[in-house]
């Protein structure tokens, strides 16, 4: 006790506290109905939850790796019935397991982009991404930007150029999405393993378990993330019914998705939505492990470029130059 | 055992008796409180649409102010570190104040990552054995250990305290000293591994940089003993616990070292962006100066800056040594660090994004409200704190009133 002080006299709790007379008996009472009916009104604006937001099974649902074949072929059946509901389209919702013994890899021809975005506009129509209107990329996993030839500092990129014609003179086009890397920051970044790199290279997300922290986010050095900041938009027309548990099936509101080089497609023997559509053949898509195809002879021969190499995350997408 | 629920009871008991100022005060900040529960009921509908955030800057006001009361939560450490490691006997009768602090403040911080999550109905995700735990390879997993690790550390000491005091015996050293120890080093790797979170980011230059975690320790060393020096004034004015002039005047020293470093390694981190001009320095460079025509980030940057060196110098001169003048300063370094974590820590590593596009960042009003909502959340468990710890602490609550009022030790 500080001597400048007169301790006050000590009282047990039940000498200092009030008696409980019928006024303050009343009064608390009040003060507890009023206290429960802000909490209440607080808590009002749950009732504007859809149908399905929340449910049980989700809540006790496994990561994806944890799950049996039984279990997770019940979640898929579910799934494609709750898009069918919510979306007016029914799904077929695979598994598309990674190919054994295969790694993707992506080369990209800067020589021949011309940035006529056909490739962003593919992307957003193979993966589902949520959109306004079908002219709206901001979704897309594919960004392509706008560079000054003479520079390749991606801070004078410009990414909403819209000329007449592409390519621009004195321009070239430089498309970026996710790198697939071997260092990925995003998989070390994430704290629960929502998000992971599959035996042939490409990392996925499981959207049932990612908990929408956006650390991954942050952490990735090409942009290549998007957040589901609400339930995605799209007609019954817009619906690409061909999903994948891991890929491209329709997401839940507040996950993190991205890129998966296509997988529902690639890991049937297909290429990649955004390699098909282009009309330079500037995207070479393939498996590096055999050492035949086009993409492990333009590694071994072409001069490559590997977009910020010095941040160490050593991807599996190359750019490469014809002359 | 049976002691113990009476000891509980009491406290329930007490928690809803006091002056009107009292019942207005709590009566406030629980209105604030329910109005951010009730936006954060909107959030948690619709999704984080409702903030201001974007894919592009996919951080914003929740972040910033998780890592700013990170940084308060471990200020409690200044009171801690004279109390136990010098004996200072001032020190020791407030050192509880700090560590109750500590509490309230790293509630707040836990607070302010679940409403960031886009998922909070998946937060088991992350506690072993419902979830997986990427550890140790993901330092937000580290990072939430090190917080619930400190919160549950103080609860610990702050608790086996007061309860000896209440039943009226002396804390048995064993039991709580070798957890103050702890909770020091702890308190520092909170801090630490909060910085971390951004240094470990390869892909954004303005984070990776050695300087950000000893910056955010002095930073914080500022900002926190300022909240505490108002405090405790707060306290001695309006509740029957004296507090003698002394904690405050060393609190004074330790913010004027700590300001002094601070703005050493501003300088420092100012020196090494702009000198080189490296294509690294975009993020500064929009953060001061702004970068293609954006400036959102300006004004508030340069009024933060103004308002801390304002605060470095009342502290470094005898003026406040006047407690009018000391005040003064512990307001402008409370906001001016706040204002300078905030808005100058996260949002700029986001801009320009590593593609480099330029978007800025506002927070929305839903957002705001969730903010004061938790802020005044905050306020609220500190208060009902003293209102519970202050008649333990001054003697007037006691298992058994005949008991001599022990020592705050």
């Amino acid at each position: 006790m500080d001597s400048s002080q007169k301790p006050p006299e000590s009282r047990t709790v039940q000498e200092a506290a009030r008696a409980m007379d019928r006024r303050t008996f009343l009064k608390n009472t009040g003060l507890g109905a009023v206290g429960f009916l802000g909490f209440a009104a607080a808590l009002s604006p749950l009732l504007e939850l859809e149908k399905g937001d929340l449910s049980l099974d989700d809540f006790l649902q496994k990561h994806y790796r944890e799950l049996s074949g039984d279990e997770l072929e019940k979640i898929l059946r579910e799934l494609e019935r709750r898009t069918a509901r919510d979306f007016g389209v029914e799904p077929t919702i695979s598994d598309a397991r990674p190919v054994p013994g295969a790694e993707f890899v992506y080369a990209l021809n800067l020589s021949r982009c011309v940035g006529c975005r056909r490739c962003a506009h593919a992307c957003v129509k193979e993966n589902n991404q949520s959109r306004t209107s079908d002219q709206d990329l901001e979704g897309s996993f594919i960004r392509v930007l706008e560079l000054e030839n003479g520079s390749m500092n991606l801070e004078n990129s410009e990414h909403y150029y819209d000329p007449e014609l592409v390519p621009q003179e004195g321009k070239y086009y430089m498309p970026v999405q996710c790198h697939q890397c071997r260092n990925a920051p995003c998989v070390k970044a994430c704290p629960v393993q929502a998000t992971w790199t599959q035996d042939d290279g490409i990392t996925v997300v499981d959207y049932n378990w990612c908990i929408g922290c956006r650390y991954c986010m942050a952490a990735c050095p090409y942009y290549a993330r998007r957040f589901n900041f609400s339930k995605p938009k799209l007609e019954p027309q817009q619906i690409n019914p061909n999903q994948a548990y891991l890929g491209n099936r329709i997401r839940p509101k507040g996950v993190v998705e991205k890129c998966t080089y296509c997988l529902q497609r690639t890991r049937e023997g297909e290429y990649p939505a955004c390699m098909e559509v282009c009309p330079t053949g500037a995207r070479v898509f393939g498996n590096i492990t055999d050492p035949d195809s086009e993409v492990a002879q333009i590694i071994k021969d072409k001069r490559i470029y590997v977009l910020k190499e010095e941040v160490g995350t050593q991807p599996r997408f190359y750019y490469f130059f014809d002359k | 055992m049976k002691q113990y629920l009476v000891f509980l009871g009491n406290i329930a008991r007490i928690s809803f008796q006091g002056s009107w100022r009292f019942y207005a005060w709590m009566g406030f900040l629980t209105l604030i409180t329910l109005i951010g529960l009730n936006a954060y009921a909107r959030q948690f509908a619709h999704g984080l649409v409702t903030t201001g955030m974007t894919d592009q800057v996919s951080w914003g006001a929740y972040i910033s102010n998780f890592t700013y009361l990170v940084g308060i939560a471990a200020a409690a450490v200044m009171l801690v570190i004279p109390a136990y490691i010098y004996r200072n006997e001032p020190m020791h009768k407030v050192v509880l104040f700090g560590e109750m602090m500590a509490i309230a403040v790293i509630v707040m911080c836990l607070l302010f990552v679940m409403v960031d999550l886009g998922r909070a109905d998946r937060f088991h995700h992350m506690i072993p054995p419902f979830g997986i735990f990427n550890f140790p390879v993901s330092i937000l997993a580290w990072d939430v250990i090190v917080l619930n690790g400190y919160l549950l550390l103080n609860l610990h000491i702050v608790g086996y305290l007061m309860y000896s005091q209440y039943r009226g015996v002396k804390p048995t050293a064993k039991f709580y000293i070798p957890f103050v120890f702890v909770a020091i080093v702890w308190a520092i790797s909170i801090h630490t591994v909060t910085a971390f979170l951004y240094v470990s980011i390869g892909g954004r230059p303005y984070w990776n940089h050695p300087i950000i975690a000893p910056r955010f320790l002095a930073s914080a060393f500022t900002s926190g003993p300022a909240l505490l020096v108002i405090t405790f004034q707060i306290i001695r004015r309006w509740t029957k616990y004296w507090i003698g002039n002394e904690p405050i005047f060393t609190l004074r020293r330790i913010m004027a070292v700590a300001m002094i470093i601070n703005f050493f390694l501003l300088l420092c981190e100012v020196f090494t962006e702009f000198y080189v001009q490296t294509y690294h320095v975009a993020a500064s460079e929009y953060l001061y100066f702004g970068l293609h025509g954006h400036n959102g980030l300006v004004p508030w940057i340069w009024t933060a800056i103004a308002l801390e060196f304002v605060a470095l110098v009342l502290l470094v001169m005898p003026v406040s040594r006047q407690l009018k003048w000391l005040n003064v300063a512990c307001v402008l370094a409370f906001v001016g660090i706040g204002v300078e974590k905030g808005m100058g820590l996260i949002v700029p590593g986001f801009v320009p994004t590593p593609l480099g596009e330029v978007v800025e960042y506002l927070p929305s009003l839903n957002e705001f409200l969730i903010c004061i909502g938790i802020w005044a959340f905050g306020a609220l468990l500190y208060s009902w704190m003293l209102r519970v710890a202050i008649p333990i602490m001054d003697g007037s609550l006691r298992a058994r009133p005949d008991t001599p009022g022990g020592s705050s030790e």
